[in-house]
């Protein structure tokens, strides 16, 4: 038997399918990509990079291939003192994030303005450049925009670096890698919803937010505070040190894992932490043994800890 | 198996492929729910094995989910389809080899695709979690390898007709890789911003709509007629199913995302279809229901009945939550709640799994022809599931409506934790006993094998009497 008898029902069933691919993707698709980047969406996609999960650049979601944000006082270029700005360092073999290489989704205006005054097309991946969010009037509006200050102010990756040293340096791109590989995504939300969580966890995202962001990571299975303005609740490194080491240190009832995994072998003075006896430290401390918990190492500036501190203190 | 890969086609027996899947399916369910108590303990115990990176709660939960996604439900169906795509057909499976590469292929590519998810490498999409490369393999060493055997068996059919499971066959095994394309696009063009969120719960929403949910159905199309002995009750209503899953199923994927700045008109409209999926869902269950006239005693004396009509009474719950909760009027308090994780386990672990279990059930005594080792083991599997699924689905739904509550009251959220304590630790008893009864069922299975009663010629499994 052929299928030729049945060709009635699949006429009728490619129409169905089709239809209903057309109402599902390519409406929304026409409706998403007009979508105008605001501010938010040019942070974020600025510190994160390319893509947040698995990447050619990162096979083994490491933190590699990631730009470093920086907070700049004075111009790196000139040395003279500047109003405070944060800019986005990529270093030379960096990937760029998906607005700088496909302008055309950070929707009008914004990308007329990133491509004219920012002249982001003068960017190259294989130099690398330095980023910063600035804003201009287009249309009677006045919308953020991308510049490329490598060829508007002639700051080189390696000197905004240098100018900024490493207490104003943040790993927020390597810490989202961490926060997708250590699936923090699986109970904390990065989407207050629209509905009732506005006093709580602060205001829901707009539409226009995450233009240029791979994986959003919105979460859907909550089981601990959502975290998109988690920094404004709480900003305190300290707090964050500890928790993540062992989240019953701050709070008791806490269900979350510990991460003292991400410290490694040493801690910030290059002493070799001692896990063991942490640990037994703490088991007595829980036992009623010891009056005060052990002390928390401080994480190196090269790990893991540091850069998912640096990502969650970034989220604002 | 290794000796029938390089086998000639005639010189594998018919039936082999759907054996070695058979088998595959029980033993990725005995892992898929092992690691899901394992995971249900550290939730309700935080300090239970702690401190180690391969073996924490981020690393293992999108394991659990897949191993039993792509590994119990989905090789439960390939064996279903390699074994009831033909007899309908009134024919030989098209291909046994590619059926046995196909199988070999699967396991290998899904024990990699885990190992490598185990170990963090992610792509940080719920449900498509795995990284592009794996993707490429599921859809073309795995899906279409199978959707050509199952098509080519429906072409080759010596029967008039297309019997209503071998239509949701067919169309689910082209469906399910159209989604696996379209709902990975992300990872293999770097899509990013809202597409690419709202991409992954269009695969998410669509791998259950038009996969798992129907192919589930189409099973029990087979089993119930085949079983009691009573026709189909109305190919009609069968009809009505087909087409509604196939229009109303394909379209609400943006009632995932309810809370999230979509663009309105999308989510009203998903709604409003969401609302429909009840069209597809009572069209089977009075169907399948209707069709046991008579032979309701079945459903305590048969196992095979007693697995498949729970799993279809179990689509009424799940059909009127999954319908209503994605309104507006009501999502706004259960979204990302516990009620959410206890509708998915009633999908899946409730109407979906018992449905398989069935046809898996029934597939290896027909086709080692053997019959069930042990009614009695068969007996305590149905009872440790469906207790155990239950007190995971009821405490769940309960810590979801507290967290519902702890939401709208704007209650400090490590008080929803600890008032969901409690259920928590229920949940892991819950899913403790799933993970045990799976356990007897796979040593019962390997018994049926090695020690099961001859079935004669020309005889069913289930009209032999029980000897233990």
């Amino acid at each position: 038997m052929a299928f030729r008898e049945y060709k009635i029902g699949s006429r009728m069933f490619a129409f169905a399918l089709g239809s209903s691919m057309m109402i599902t993707l390519y409406f929304p698709s026409k409706d998403i990509a007009s979508v105008q980047a605001t501010k938010t969406a040019l942070n974020r996609q600025l510190s994160f990079g390319r893509i947040g999960g698995f990447s050619v650049e990162d096979p083994f979601l490491k933190g590699k291939g990631k730009p470093v944000t920086v907070f700049l006082n004075k111009d790196p270029k000139t040395g003279q003192p500047i109003e405070p700005v944060t800019a986005y360092v990529y270093p030379a073999g960096v990937p760029f994030p998906s607005g700088l290489r496909h302008p055309r989704i950070l929707g009008e205006g914004v990308k007329d303005l990133s491509l004219g005054q920012g002249r982001i097309a003068d960017a190259k991946e294989g130099s690398g450049a330095v980023f910063v969010v600035s804003e201009a009037g287009f249309n009677g509006k006045t919308l953020s925009y991308i510049e490329n200050a490598t060829a508007t102010r002639g700051w080189q990756p390696g000197e905004a670096v240098a100018a900024a040293g490493d207490a104003n340096s943040r790993y927020i791109g390597s810490g989202k890698i961490m926060f997708v590989r250590e699936g923090c995504w699986w109970c904390h939300t990065l989407l207050p919803e629209e509905t009732q969580d506005w006093q709580y966890f602060g205001a829901p995202p707009m539409l226009g937010d995450f233009n240029g962001e791979s994986p959003t990571a919105f979460g859907s299975d909550r089981k601990a505070p959502d975290l998109l303005h988690v920094a404004s609740r709480n900003s305190s490194r300290e707090w964050m040190t500890m928790h993540f080491y062992n989240p019953r240190l701050v709070q008791t009832h806490s269900i979350m894992p510990r991460y003292d995994y991400l410290w490694g072998e040493k801690d910030a003075a290059g002493n070799k932490i001692d896990y063991d006896k942490w640990r037994a430290e703490y088991n007595e401390y829980v036992a009623g043994k010891r009056v005060y918990a052990p002390e928390v190492p401080q994480p190196a500036a090269e790990s893991e800890a540091r850069m998912l501190i640096d990502f969650v203190l970034a989220l604002k | 198996m290794l000796k029938y890969l390089f086998a000639k086609e005639e010189d594998i027996p018919p039936g082999t492929a759907a054996i070695f899947f058979g088998f595959s399916s029980i033993v990725w369910f005995v892992l898929g729910t092992g690691l899901g108590s394992f995971n249900a303990a550290k939730l309700a115990f935080p300090d239970f094995v702690t401190g180690i990176e391969l073996i924490s709660f981020g690393h293992m939960r999108q394991v659990h989910v897949l191993a039993v996604i792509l590994g119990w439900i989905s090789m439960a169906f390939a064996m279903t389809m390699m074994y009831i795509t033909p007899a309908l057909g009134n024919t030989k499976l098209w291909s046994e080899k590619l059926g046995v590469w196909n199988c070999f292929l699967w396991n290998i590519g899904l024990a990699f695709g885990l190992f490598l998810l185990w170990n963090g490498v992610s792509s940080g999409r719920e449900y498509s979690d795995m990284p592009w490369f794996i993707d490429l393999v599921v859809i073309f060493g795995v899906l279409f390898p199978l959707g050509i055997n199952v098509w080519m068996t429906i072409k080759n059919r010596r029967t008039q007709g297309i019997y209503t499971t071998n239509w949701f066959f067919g169309a689910a095994t082209f469906m399910v890789i159209v989604v696996f394309l379209v709902g990975n696009m992300p990872e293999f063009f770097n899509l990013t911003g809202l597409t690419e969120a709202y991409l992954t719960w269009w695969f998410a929403h669509n791998v259950l709509g038009l996969w798992i949910t129907p192919v589930a159905a189409a099973i029990s199309y087979y089993v119930v007629p085949k079983v009691t002995g009573n026709p189909l009750y109305s190919h009609r209503i069968g009809h009505l199913h087909f087409w509604s899953v196939v229009v109303f199923y394909s379209t609400p994927a943006a009632h995932h995302l309810m809370s999230a700045p979509l663009p309105e008109w999308l989510k009203s409209f998903a709604s409003v279809e969401g609302v429909l999926i009840l069209v597809p869902a009572i069209a089977f269950v009075s169907n399948l229901l209707l069709t046991m006239h008579g032979k309701w005693r079945m459903f305590v004396e048969n196992v095979e009945i007693k697995y498949t009509i729970t799993g279809v009474l179990l689509a009424i719950p799940l059909n009127m939550q999954g319908g209503f909760q994605q309104t507006r009027a009501i999502n706004w308090y259960v979204h990302g709640t516990g009620w959410i994780v206890a509708h998915a386990h009633l999908a899946l672990l409730g109407f979906s799994t018992f449905l398989e279990a069935a046809a898996v059930y029934y597939g290896l005594q027909v086709l080692l022809r053997r019959k069930v080792y042990s009614l009695s083991l068969s007996n305590f599997h149905f009872w440790m599931l469906l207790i155990g699924f239950s007190t995971y689905w009821i405490s769940m739904t309960i810590a979801g409506l507290i967290q519902g509550a702890g939401k709208i009251y704007e209650v400090p959220y490590i008080d929803v934790v600890i008032a969901e304590h409690p259920y928590m630790i229920a949940r892991w008893v819950g899913g403790t006993m799933v993970f045990i009864g799976n356990i007897v069922w796979m040593y019962n299975m390997w018994m049926t094998a090695r020690a099961g009663t001859p079935i004669p010629a020309g005889r069913l499994p289930h009209e032999l009497a029980y000897e233990r």
